[in-house]
């Protein structure tokens, strides 16, 4: 597998971070290479967060990358921040819930979701970043659905032990939502 | 043991408890809290010392005494942190005490910022202590190398009854990669401490001192060739370093830390341009890797010393390479991190970088 960029960015709060952190955990497991880490400092209260993930089964060199393979963008203030590093034929996927008019760009496959429109329907806001997680195996394929479960289910520990079917739910719906549409990407 | 994702500054703890850690006296301080934050965990459930003292200037004096009795002992910091340990880091040295010091940089001069930096190269090789003395200073480009090091500091600084220092930047604090705890340690010889300040059980009549004060100007002398002589051993025995596609290099970049990883990637990009670039990875800073200058071939049109600081590291590649070669620089400083792509620009406008 070629080494993937990956950023992720949205609202402190909507799970970015746990998002970036399950791609990089996922590649453990798998025996490849997993590097994730925070934009950390005063600007992520309340503003904006990100994290870059590279996943690759090669040794990965500069954890500092200009340009994303993957851009998974949780807000609009996100989405305007970093479309413009993304990578030649990159992939743009952005939470339509909150950002309502319709994004393209050259040279990207773009797709929009309605994250928390969906974990709304499903009972639990705070599952939209595992229907964005959902949307995103389908396009990339990185991870099986048996590796990313067993990280959630490490992720979750006993305590919420009982929220791995609503994320299980959470991670289909976003995967039928791009098969509906029928956009391809990897 | 199949490899785990961990936190560098976390990896870092359970790297001191592999390596055989003792003790740890710190005082928190951004981006290395999760250093202490784990060892406060797991230290004390296996009935080891972990203690936040009230100031980094206590912190380090009781390494000082921990070190002292014989102990492995370490404290972690960030650079402010680190400027504050100085006294006490002079004084273990003087008193040729092992211990293990963490150095995670950020932004500086004074409080500066919390973000990676390579900025206290100085403040690890020159020191901001008194007196004609050395650590053993490594500096590892990833969390792996990290752990790998950190395991084997403590025999290393045992058997030089010197501190070990290991910088690294807040970068390697702050991510996470998947890491191997089990790689094997090199095999070293570790000697009894005979000299630990732990009672007279074992040396009945003989009180061991730890200290640092000569008052007699031609004892103190020969205390300072005796260390001398210890730096010379180390020069010859830990110089560390890695050479990097040095086959036919047109340009050859030193660097160390994430800025080697950094660069790794701009060789590989500046590769698939048909421009050949090696690279003198520095793994120890002290000692500074000056042999490895002897191998850069007669014909490259230079060097380029890439930091995270304004050109510190520069002093030494500038010592090395003695006037043979053209040297340029390309650094970031205050915690911003350059991608590839500039270092890339750099090698191509390298006669703009030439250090005059």
């Amino acid at each position: 597998m070629e080494a993937k960029n990956i950023k992720v960015a949205g609202f402190g709060g909507q799970g970015v971070m746990m998002f970036g952190q399950i791609l990089a955990y996922s590649a453990t497991k798998d025996e490849i290479n997993g590097l994730w880490f925070p934009s950390y400092g005063p600007e992520t209260r309340g503003g904006t967060a990100n994290c870059s993930v590279i996943v690759s089964d090669k040794q990965i060199n500069s954890p500092v990358f200009k340009n994303a393979d993957h851009l998974v963008a949780f807000n609009a203030p996100s989405l305007e921040k970093f479309k413009d590093h993304v990578a030649k034929n990159g992939l743009i996927l952005y939470n339509s819930s909150l950002i309502e008019d319709e994004f393209s760009q050259d040279g990207s496959t773009v797709v929009g979701v309605p994250i928390n429109d969906i974990a709304t329907e499903l009972g639990n806001d705070k599952v939209a970043n595992m229907v964005m997680m959902g949307a995103y195996l389908e396009l990339t394929h990185l991870f099986s659905d048996e590796t990313i479960e067993a990280i959630i289910k490490k992720f979750l520990g006993e305590r919420k032990a009982h929220l791995l079917d609503v994320n299980k739910k959470a991670i289909q719906s976003g995967k039928d939502f791009v098969k509906k549409l029928g956009v391809k990407y990897a | 043991m199949a490899k785990v994702l961990m936190k560098g500054n976390e990896a870092i703890a359970l790297a001191a408890i592999k390596g055989g850690v003792d003790a740890f006296y710190g005082y928190p301080i951004t981006p290395q809290n999760e250093v202490p934050e784990y060892l406060s965990k797991h230290l004390l459930a296996n009935g080891k010392v972990f203690l936040q003292a009230e100031s980094e200037v206590s912190a380090i004096n009781m390494v000082y005494g921990a070190a002292g009795a014989g102990k492995r002992v370490m404290t972690s910091s960030s650079s402010p942190g680190i400027a504050l340990k100085q006294e006490g880091i002079s004084y273990i040295t003087a008193a040729e005490l092992p211990c293990l010091i963490v150095s995670v940089m950020r932004g500086g001069p004074g409080l500066g910022s919390i973000q990676p930096s390579q900025g206290d190269y100085y403040q690890a090789t020159r020191g901001g202590g008194n007196g004609d003395y050395h650590l053993i200073v490594f500096a590892p480009e990833s969390i792996q190398e990290t752990i790998d090091t950190i395991k084997e500091s403590f025999d290393i600084a045992d058997y030089y009854r010197n501190p070990v220092m290991v910088l690294v930047d807040g970068l390697i604090g702050q991510m996470m990669e998947s890491v191997d705890f089990d790689r094997p340690k090199k095999e070293r010889f570790v000697p009894e401490k005979d000299w630990a300040t732990n009672g007279t059980k074992n040396h009945p009549g003989r009180r061991n001192i730890a200290n640092s004060l000569y008052l007699d100007p031609a004892e103190l002398e020969q205390h300072n060739i005796k260390l001398h002589q210890k730096y010379e051993v180390i020069k010859k025995n830990e110089t560390k370093f890695e050479l990097i596609d040095f086959d036919n290099p047109e340009y050859v970049i030193v660097a160390y830390g994430t800025m080697a990883r950094i660069c790794r990637s701009a060789i590989e990009m500046l590769k698939n341009e048909g421009i050949e670039v090696g690279m003198i990875r520095p793994i120890t800073l002290f000692p500074y890797p000056e042999k490895a200058f002897e191998q850069i071939p007669e014909n490259v049109k230079g060097i380029l010393t890439c930091e995270l600081s304004m050109g510190q590291m520069l002093d030494d590649v500038l010592i090395a390479n003695n006037g043979k070669h053209k040297v340029g620089f390309f650094g970031r400083a205050g915690g911003m991190l350059p991608d590839p792509e500039e270092i890339v620009g750099a090698i191509k406008n390298f006669n703009e970088r030439v250090v005059k």
